[in-house]
């Protein structure tokens, strides 16, 4: 009987994980229609700035940098999301993590191809960016980025693909579309004991590589700011705050990751209220510690009372950017924190919107980060205050469409749900509880 | 002894990593040879240049530096033209000063002296710095931006890929981007100055003490098989400034006037406390 309801399952989990690959609705269309157009949108904007020149950003003397490297600061943040729920989870054996890993890595991999891109918009001249490799000086902080993001990108690619193999070749084995794809993807894979372990060892490695990885990078992110002589850039604080906010925001994407396929997909049974209250702690843990650092960095520089600091200071708390300021602190701390310290608004919902807004507050705090410090040189100066164009705001658009966009597709060819992992634990709860209870047992 | 079934599971699994092996070889090939036909075409279309630096004597090298006397300068702007003319700097105009796109690579720096009740304004010559330890160089991932022996900070046009990143650590706000393609009008294009090339768009550029000057004079000394001599070399906007409060020269000359200068007691240097030790220095009004 137990046996039986556990076929039961198995083939309900498949049936849920698999039919978004099998069956495209009108709806499938319609998204990737509308975020292909955006993304359009944004290659065109692109292409202008190409011919034109940066002279279609709204960059400007003493202003060089603007949302560009707020959105790369900001998606590399995001990135963070995989790292930390599945390997981290996975280290310590936390079970609940089981459906939701899947999806963790996924974002991890897709904000890593849309971030570094922001980089490229950026240069005057992203023809010469392989100069980067021709003439590379490891005394900038700019190269330490491009190691650390490249090995990144490949180390959780394959972190992404390694628990995939199983469910690549249910698919090879199932499917009737791709069948092509998924044999070369699935590489042999049968499923026999030894493969298994196999896979479990090269997972375990891969999980607790990755972890200083991770660090590393957005920690060499902040670096580039840390390292220069700025006023309020450089900052020894800036390499676990900037790891902090990226871990931060990276928890909320997941959650609203999380939210959108649980309704797109009706998998109600599989990304439970549970999850959502778990990871909503999480969240909560990340906005303390971030509240924290950010106290601390801004009430030591208001103590310094050094001239070139406080101007940059004033101009976040009363001047031209304190709208931006205090929105962040509202919605990196000052409105999720109730909703997530209270049981009864640590809800789905609840979550979902907390998760909002704290995407919107880091945003916001990239920006804050790099925008107001520029403003302000040391030395007196008769400049232009920056307002980003249309140009970068379509870019902006487009790398926000583009990130979707690989994820709905991606979601078109492989389940979002670990199928074989939430097998696995089946049958472990299972055999748990006939090891439990040998008397309810029929025979 | 292994069990057979073991043995076909061993046998299963050596199959998965040779297939494994195999792929991944055969796509990190593919991957190399596309890299190696991309690098054979640039090597082909495109000779790399790499920065020769100028040959460093056994003696020690000169120490190019600048002296401004506050006292003298009247805020005239000669030198800011002089510069412009000489280096092929854009036009520009109030609308584009405006919108903070003008590239001025000496500009007079309004500042702002004292309190209330004794304040007063005061006009700054403001060149790029050539700092003896420019933080600018240390995060150009290209090292695009170098100092050499003779401690100029020299930008390599050709090579630069406008990242902005040494215009922001520039403490000075002295360096500049190309926002555009360069556009003059006819008559200054046919009086551009040959030995100093047109930036291009999307690279940084600042004041390069007319490097360009120093060769010259160089090649010349050589010819005449000579040694330079003070005030050989002369950069354009000390050279036009009409009531002589920018002087140039050797820093290392313990004879030249400005090193003698940079000893004075009017003397100061912009932003001392960065440490990044400018080698343009000021002379306060007296």
């Amino acid at each position: 009987m137990h046996s039986g309801s556990h076929i039961q399952s198995d083939d309900r989990l498949e049936r849920a994980a698999l039919e978004p690959i099998v069956r495209t609705g009108a709806g499938f269309y319609a998204l990737a229609g509308v975020l292909s157009c955006i993304v359009a949108l944004g290659v065109y904007a692109w292409c202008r700035q190409l011919v034109y020149g940066m002279e279609v950003t709204g960059l400007n003397y003493p202003v060089f940098w603007g949302i560009y490297i707020t959105n790369f600061v900001f998606f590399i943040g995001i990135s963070h999301a995989g790292t930390l729920i599945s390997a981290i989870l996975r280290v310590t054996g936390a079970e609940w993590r089981r459906p939701i890993t899947r999806l963790a890595e996924a974002i991890t991999v897709f904000a890593l191809m849309v971030g570094p891109i922001n980089v490229l918009f950026d240069l005057g001249r992203p023809d010469r960016a392989l100069n980067i490799f021709k003439h590379g000086s490891f005394h900038s902080p700019l190269l330490w980025d491009v190691t650390c993001i490249g090995t990144y990108l490949i180390a959780s690619i394959t972190y992404l693909y390694l628990p995939l193999l199983p469910d690549i070749a249910l698919l090879r084995d199932r499917g009737t579309r791709h069948r092509f794809l998924y044999r070369f993807l699935a590489m042999g894979w049968s499923g026999t004991e030894k493969q298994k372990r196999a896979l479990e060892v090269a997972i375990g490695i891969m999980a607790v590589v990755i972890i200083p990885i991770a660090v590393s990078v957005h920690t060499v992110v902040s670096w580039v700011f840390a390292m220069t002589i700025q006023p309020m850039w450089h900052s020894t604080i800036f390499g676990p705050y900037f790891v902090v906010g990226a871990i931060f925001s990276g928890i909320a994407t997941l959650i609203i990751a999380m939210a959108i396929v649980r309704k797109a997909f009706h998998l109600e049974e599989y990304m439970q209220p549970l999850h959502f209250n778990f990871l909503g702690l999480l969240l909560l843990t990340m906005s303390l510690l971030w509240f924290y650092f950010t106290l601390a960095e801004y009430l030591t520089t208001f103590y310094g009372q050094e001239p070139s600091h406080i101007k940059v200071l004033q101009s976040k708390l009363t001047g031209p950017f304190a709208p931006c300021f205090w929105l962040m602190a509202l919605c990196c701390f000052g409105i999720p924190f109730p909703i997530l310290a209270i049981r009864k608004t640590r809800t789905v919902s609840g979550t979902v919107l907390a998760s909002v807004l704290v995407n919107i507050g880091m945003w916001l705090e990239r920006y804050t980060i790099v925008v107001p410090t520029l403003s302000h040189p040391r030395l007196p100066w008769t400049g232009a205050i920056y307002h980003p164009t249309w140009i970068e705001w379509s870019l902006t658009a487009g790398c926000f469409a583009g990130f979707t966009l690989l994820f709905v597709l991606f979601g078109k060819f492989f389940p979002m749900l670990p199928v074989w992992e939430i097998k696995e634990a089946e049958a472990a709860e299972t055999a748990r509880k006939a090891q439990a209870l040998p008397a309810a047992q029929p025979m | 002894m292994p069990s057979d079934t073991q043995r076909v599971n061993d046998a299963e699994r050596d199959g998965l990593v040779r297939r494994v092996f195999l792929r991944l070889l055969t796509a990190l090939g593919g991957v190399l040879a596309l890299f190696m036909l991309r690098h054979r075409t640039t090597a082909q279309g495109l000779h790399v240049h790499r920065p020769k630096l100028p040959s460093v004597d056994k003696k020690p090298t000169h120490l190019w530096g600048m002296v401004i006397d506050l006292d003298k300068c009247t805020g005239c702007n000669a030198c800011v033209v002089a510069c412009a003319v000489e280096n092929n700097v854009m036009l520009g105009d109030p609308k584009l000063a405006e919108e903070g796109r003008v590239i001025r690579w000496v500009h007079l720096l309004p500042f702002i002296e004292g309190e209330y009740p004794h304040v007063r304004e005061r006009l700054l010559p403001l060149h790029c710095q050539h700092c003896d330890r420019p933080p600018c160089i240390y995060v150009c991932p290209v090292n695009a931006t170098y100092k050499n022996p003779e401690g100029l900070v020299a930008q390599i046009y050709p090579r630069c890929i406008g990242c902005r990143y040494c215009v922001n650590n520039c403490p000075y706000t002295c360096k500049f981007f190309n926002w555009w393609e360069p556009d003059f009008p006819q008559p200054l294009r046919q009086g551009f100055n040959p030995d100093v090339s047109v930036r291009p768009k999307g690279v940084t550029e600042k004041c390069s003490f007319c490097h360009h000057r120093l060769q010259k004079v160089k090649e010349q000394a050589k010819a005449e098989e000579r040694e330079l001599k003070p005030g050989d070399y002369m950069p354009a906007c000390a050279e036009a400034c009409p009531a002589k409060a920018i002087y140039f020269g050797d820093l290392n000359d313990p004879e030249s006037e400005v090193s003698r200068l940079a000893r004075s007691r009017r003397a100061f240097r912009l932003l001392e406390d960065l440490g990044t030790h400018p080698k343009v220095i000021y002379l306060t009004e007296g």
